[in-house]
């Protein structure tokens, strides 16, 4: 039976190293720093890069985080603090309702909400779209590394004489502090390749914008625009921006591992 | 020394320090863990209060400084003053009961910061800013830990470098950094070693010229050997309350002779 689990063990990992294999094989030969620093070309022109959709990406995760991330910790910090309330209850149920909700209805969502109304895509519905994605994640990540953090370091501080909202900044938070940031970090990396959400909002830019309230490039979407279409030069491309998504995301992950460790180490029991 | 003032005020010569209760009961929901505690614990001397588990000594000493409000569906009657005043008294802020009541509990529990800092903490809520201000509070504050000379070269270290019985020195030395007036110490040795445990109550006696302590135990050894009074708690009434050398040579009461003489808890 033991050697049925390494078997399984070997296979759960198998994807990604055969994934990573292939893209490195297929894309590696088509990166160049022209790849980061151009413009996608004009059809029939070779070369050219995905500048615009790099940068469209990293504006896209900027205006998630910014809405996911303090709607996320905020509301992991309620859940933990009145952990039986009514309230809480029903939030931590549609938290998890939300996370398992499709990406792309969530995607259609804003898209009825943000597009619709204003009349055109904009990187603004993108950022929003795929902030709602993040709020259940964090949310839940912060309630749990609340948790964790013993009550007799809540206990000693609030017999210190810290107001109990003081205690829950200043004490619980702090300490569960490296904990959050780890599940921010898994929560960005897990929006920043996601795909759906974005093709009724930010709908991609084949021009460079960095404005919140156009269309916006993005490497899901140029990789999907890419990878559909009828050119070897375009398939070439799509795979060279697989391998820099993928690493972009290794990158968050590998730091989200770092952020654990915090200067004091972990806390006593 | 004048931004040491605001601290300083708190330590007048009318507080001393007394706890009373008066026909004190608790209740955590339909569950009653105190029943008419009535008792005058004496200033500046240490109290033990013994007892076997669940007896309400814990309780007890959780109310003095209301820490036992986070807990849902709690309910109180009669009171508890602190120097005449209740601690229930809505005009009475909280926060500067817990200042003027310090706590240590079982499981020492230094925050996961440096030994100058978990000192400072408590001052630091006072609005002390003053660097050279808090540099001295706690300094006085592990010397009257007996700390001082330990651990003075590596302050900014972390306190949970240190080993349990300085990281729960550490922990009275935050509780004595707030000036309190009364210090209630919660089975303060019961996970530490015999040496750091002689260590602790060679300290409460320095300490109880200053403040008034109480102790809670199950270690009778320790009550005898550390404390002036002691009260004897048992399923939540409080059986007998004395001098310790009186609890202990010629109890009054017959439960009280049963524990003590180890028959029972």
């Amino acid at each position: 039976m033991i050697g049925l689990t390494y078997l399984a063990a070997i296979l759960a990992t198998l994807p990604l190293v055969l994934i990573l294999v292939h893209l490195i094989a297929k894309g590696a030969s088509s990166l160049s720093l022209a790849f980061f620093t151009h413009m996608p070309r004009p059809v029939g022109e070779s070369g050219g890069g995905m500048a615009n959709a790099i940068v469209g990406t990293l504006i896209l995760i900027g205006v998630a985080s910014l809405i996911g991330l303090p709607i996320g910790i905020g509301a992991g910090l309620h859940l933990a603090e009145k952990r039986t309330t009514p309230l809480a209850y029903t939030v931590r149920f549609l938290s998890d309702v939300l996370n398992g909700l499709p990406s792309i209805v969530i995607g259609i969502s804003a898209w009825e909400f943000l597009v619709r109304p204003v009349g055109h895509f904009s990187a603004l519905a993108g950022g929003v779209a795929l902030g709602t994605m993040m709020v259940p994640l964090v949310t839940r990540t912060t309630e749990e590394m609340l948790l964790v953090v013993p009550t007799s370091l809540r206990e000693a501080a609030l017999a210190l004489g810290y107001p109990k909202w003081r205690t829950s900044i200043a004490v619980v938070l702090r300490t569960a502090l490296a904990g959050i940031a780890t599940g921010a970090l898994v929560a960005v990396a897990r929006i920043a390749g996601e795909t759906a959400p974005l093709l009724f909002t930010a709908i991609g830019n084949q021009f460079w914008s960095t404005s919140l309230r156009e269309p916006i490039a993005a490497l899901p979407l140029q990789i999907f625009a890419y990878a559909t279409g009828p050119y070897d030069e375009w398939h070439r491309l799509a795979w060279a921006g697989a391998l820099v998504l993928i690493t972009i995301i290794l990158i968050i992950s590998i730091a989200a591992r770092f952020a654990t460790r915090s200067r004091f180490g972990a806390p006593v029991d | 020394m004048t931004a040491l003032a605001p601290i300083a005020e708190r330590v007048r010569p009318n507080l001393i320090g007394t706890i009373e209760a008066k026909d004190f009961s608790f209740w955590y929901g339909k569950k009653q863990a105190l029943r008419n505690i009535t008792m005058a614990i004496p200033p500046r001397a240490v109290t033990a209060l013994i007892g076997p588990s669940g007896c309400g000594k814990s309780t007890f000493l959780r109310s003095i400084n209301r820490l036992n409000e986070l807990i849902p569906g709690i309910r109180h009657e009669g009171d508890l003053c602190l120097d005449g005043n209740s601690v229930f008294d809505q005009s009475l802020d909280v926060v500067a009961l817990r200042q003027r009541v310090g706590m240590v509990f079982q499981r020492w529990n230094p925050f996961p910061k440096s030994i100058y800092e978990n000192i400072a903490y408590g001052p630091r809520i006072n609005g002390l800013g003053n660097q050279a201000a808090l540099d001295e509070i706690v300094e006085r504050s592990l010397r009257r830990a007996a700390l001082w000379d330990e651990v003075k070269d590596r302050l900014r270290s972390s306190a949970l470098s240190l080993s349990g019985g300085q990281q729960q020195r550490v922990c009275i030395a935050r509780a004595l950094a707030n000036q309190p007036e009364v210090l209630l110490l919660d089975e303060p040795a019961s996970a530490l070693d015999p040496s750091s445990t002689q260590r602790i109550e060679e300290l409460l006696y320095e300490l109880k010229r200053e403040l008034t302590i109480i102790i809670v135990t199950h270690n009778l050894q320790q009550a005898a050997r550390a404390s002036e009074f002691t009260g004897f708690f048992f399923t939540g009434e409080l059986v007998e309350f004395g001098p310790t050398e009186q609890v202990f040579t010629s109890p009054r009461e017959e439960r009280t002779d049963a524990y003590i003489t180890g028959r029972f808890g």
